[in-house]
C-alpha cells in the first residue's frame, strides 16, 4: 500500500457566489513533489489553505501526515511548513528576528532558536543580511526568508504556494535548487505554480486544476505526451533566408514546421539535442538569427490542449 | 544564492536541541508564545516611533487645549481648578483611544499575510491576539507617564500620596487592557485598518464626551446623566479622581472592575471567534 503524505478527497469550498473548489482530489506520496498547475483563480491557493488548516472545507476530507485537517488541525500544524504566495515575513523585524520568533513559537529554547535561525540564514545566503530589517530585502531575499521561516521546525510536509511568482529567471532557478534539496532531505512538497516548465522541472507528478476541478493528473512525461513536448522556435535575421531556415528546422524536428507571417519557424521536438543540432546547422549555413529558443508549452497552451478553451486569464485580458 | 547552497539536512543539528525543552502545560506554553509575540510588537513599535504620537503628543496637546481654551469657561474662571478636574478625565479618554491603534495594526497584519504563518504553527489561536494586547501595556504606561508628567509641568499636583497615584495608574492600565479587546474585535471584523479607526472613534468619542471626563455629571440633562452613570469611562475616571485628588473611591472602583470583567467576557470570545473565522 502506498503511503500518502497528503491526501485530499472531494474538497469543496465556496466564497459567496464563487465556487473556489468543486471537488478536488489530491494525493502526494511521501518524499515526492506534487506540482499543482493552474491559472490564477483556479483554486490552488484555496486548496493549500485548507490543507494547511487555515481554512475549513465546506465538504470533503483531507489528511496531512496521516492527520485529518478538520479533526486534528493541531497535529497537522506540527507536521507542516507553509510558504504563501505573498512572502509573509514581518518587514519591521530583521531576518534573524523573524526566524528566532518562529523558533520560539515552536518551543525551541532561545539559544537553539538562534542557532537554527543562523543555520537557515547561512543556507539561504542571507547571513550577511540577517541583522537588517526584512523591509530592506529584495523580492528574492524575502522569498528565501519566507521559505526559511517555514523550515525552522524541519517540517515533514511543505506547502509552497507559487514560490517563484514575481521572481526573475535566475532567482527562479535558485529557488528550484532549494526545492530539489528539500526533497533530497526527505520532505514531501506540494507546490503550486502557473508554469508548466516549473512543474516539469520539480514535480514527480502534476495535477492540473481549473475552476476548482482537477482536469488532469499525470507524471510530467505523461502530461507532455498529451500536451506536446518542447517547441523549437527560430527566426532568421534576414527574412530572405526563410526557406533555408524552414528546411533546417524540418530536418531537425523530422516534421514540417509551422511558419508564421512574421517569419517565425517553430516545430515540436523530442529533446534538448534538437537545439544543439539547429544551432550547428544554422551556423554552418551562415544564417543569423534574432530568435532561437526551446520551450515547453505555456500554461495557456496546456489548457487549450486539455480543455479546448483558453484560460480565464486570457479571456479576461482579451 | 548559488549552487553551493546545501539545504539543512535532517539531523545536521543534535536532535535534542530541536525538541521542545520539556513537556509544558498548555496554558503556560500559550503564555510563552504570547510573550514572544508581544516582543515582536514591541520591536515593531520601537522601529516606528511615529506610531507613538497618539500616546505621547496627543495627551500633551489635549491637556493644553482643554486647560487653556475651555478651562477658563468650564472651571469657573480658574484654569488651575479645571486642570485638576480635567487631567484624570483626559487620562481615561486618551488611554481608551490608545487601544484603537491595536485593532488597526492587527487588521493590517492579517491583510499582509503575516498572521497566516502564525496560524499554520502549532500554537494556540489566541496567542497572537493576546501577545499584541500584552505589548500594548507599554503604550498605556506611556499615556500615564506623559499625562501625569506634563500635567505636573503645567501645575497639576496630586492631593494624596505616590502610592495612590501608582494605584490610579495600575487601574487605568488594567482597564485599558480590557477595553482594547473591543478594538481587537473590530480589527478582526473590519475590512481595512482605516475602517477600524473610523468605527472605534465613533464608539470611543461618544463614550468619552458622554462621561464625566470634561464636565460634572450634574451639569447635563437627566437622560444624559443616566448614560454617564453607567458609562465605564465615567467610573474609571471617578476612580482615578478619587485616588489622585482624594475622595470616595470604592463605588467607582467596583463598577470599573465589573466593567472590566464584562468587557473581557464579551469581547475576548467575540474577537477570538472572528479571528478564527477570518479566512
Amino acid at each position: 500500500m502506498t503511503t500518502y503524505a497528503i491526501e485530499a478527497n472531494a474538497l469543496t469550498k465556496r466564497f459567496g457566489k464563487t465556487q473556489a473548489l468543486a471537488g478536488v482530489d489530491l494525493a502526494v506520496r511521501e518524499g515526492t513533489v506534487l506540482g499543482v498547475l493552474g491559472p490564477n483563480g483556479a483554486g490552488k491557493t484555496t486548496a493549500v489553505r485548507i490543507l494547511a488548516t487555515l481554512l475549513q472545507a465546506d465538504s470533503g476530507s483531507a489528511q496531512v501526515g496521516g492527520f485529518d485537517v478538520a479533526r486534528d488541525p493541531e497535529k497537522v500544524r506540527q507536521t507542516i511548513g507553509l510558504t504563501g504566495q505573498y512572502a509573509s515575513v514581518d518587514e519591521d523585524l530583521t531576518g534573524m528576528q523573524n526566524l528566532v520568533l518562529i523558533g520560539q513559537l515552536l518551543d525551541l529554547r532561545t539559544r537553539d532558536a538562534r542557532a537554527r535561525a543562523a543555520e537557515l540564514l547561512e543556507w539561504f545566503d542571507l547571513a550577511e543580511a540577517g541583522d537588517r530589517r526584512a523591509k530592506t530585502y529584495s523580492g528574492g531575499m524575502r522569498r528565501r526568508l519566507d521559505l526559511a521561516a517555514s523550515l525552522v521546525g524541519r517540517p515533514a510536509v511543505i506547502f509552497l504556494d507559487e514560490p517563484t511568482t514575481g521572481l526573475d529567471p535566475a532567482k527562479r532557478e535558485d529557488m528550484w535548487d532549494v526545492v530539489r534539496n528539500l526533497v533530497t532531505d526527505g520532505s514531501t512538497v506540494l507546490l503550486t505554480t502557473q508554469y508548466l516548465d516549473e512543474a516539469d522541472a520539480l514535480a514527480d507528478e502534476i495535477t492540473v486544476i481549473d475552476h476548482g476541478r482537477v482536469i488532469a493528473h499525470d507524471t510530467p512525461e505523461g502530461l507532455k505526451r498529451i500536451v506536446g513536448g518542447q517547441t523549437l522556435t527560430v527566426r532568421a535575421s534576414d527574412n530572405s533566408r526563410l526557406p533555408e531556415v524552414t528546411a533546417i528546422v524540418a530536418r531537425v524536428a523530422g516534421a514540417e514546421p509551422d511558419v508564421s507571417a512574421r517569419g517565425v519557424v517553430s516545430a515540436s521536438v523530442d529533446g534538448d539535442a534538437a537545439l544543439t543540432a539547429a544551432v550547428a546547422q544554422l551556423a554552418q549555413a551562415g544564417i543569423g538569427v534574432t530568435e532561437l529558443s526551446l520551450h515547453l508549452p505555456s500554461l495557456d497552451e496546456v489548457f487549450f490542449t486539455l480543455t479546448g478553451t483558453r484560460t480565464a486569464d486570457t479571456e479576461d485580458a482579451a | 544564492m548559488s549552487n553551493a547552497i546545501a539545504l539543512p539536512t535532517r539531523g545536521a543539528m543534535p536532535s535534542a536541541s530541536l525538541s521542545p525543552e520539556e513537556p509544558l502545560s498548555r496554558r503556560w506554553r500559550t503564555l510563552r508564545h504570547a510573550l514572544a509575540l508581544a516582543k515582536r510588537s514591541l520591536i515593531k513599535t520601537a522601529r516606528t516611533p511615529e506610531a507613538l504620537i497618539d500616546v505621547t503628543l496627543q495627551p500633551v496637546i489635549f491637556l493644553l487645549l482643554f486647560t487653556y481654551v475651555f478651562g477658563g469657561a468650564l472651571g469657573g474662571g480658574s484654569q488651575h481648578d479645571y486642570l485638576e478636574y480635567l487631567l484624570p478625565g483626559l487620562l481615561g479618554q486618551t488611554i481608551a483611544l490608545a487601544g484603537v491603534a491595536l485593532g488597526q495594526n492587527l487588521n493590517a497584519d492579517i491583510e499582509k499575510g503575516v498572521f497566516d504563518r502564525f496560524r499554520s504553527l502549532p500554537i494556540a489561536r489566541s496567542a497572537p491576539l493576546v501577545g499584541a494586547v500584552l505589548a500594548d501595556f507599554m503604550r498605556y504606561l506611556i499615556v500615564c507617564v506623559m499625562t501625569l508628567g506634563f500635567g505636573y509641568l503645567i501645575g497639576f499636583r496630586i492631593h494624596t500620596n505616590p502610592l495612590a497615584m501608582l494605584a490610579a495608574i495600575g487601574v487605568s492600565i488594567a482597564f485599558a487592557l480590557c477595553f482594547c479587546w473591543i478594538s481587537v474585535f473590530v480589527g478582526m471584523i473590519a475590512r481595512t485598518s482605516g475602517a477600524v479607526q473610523g468605527i472605534m472613534f465613533l464608539l470611543v468619542l461618544p463614550l468619552s464626551f458622554g462621561s464625566n471626563v470634561f464636565v460634572k455629571t450634574s451639569t447635563v440633562p437627566g437622560w444624559l446623566q443616566a448614560f454617564m452613570k453607567v458609562n465605564p469611562l465615567s467610573h474609571l475616571v471617578g476612580t482615578v479622581r478619587g485616588l489622585v485628588l482624594g475622595g470616595p473611591v470604592t463605588d467607582d472602583l467596583l463598577w470599573t472592575l465589573l466593567w472590566m470583567a464584562i468587557l473581557l467576557l464579551v469581547f475576548v470570545p467575540l474577537a477570538l471567534r472572528a479571528y478564527k473565522r477570518r479566512a
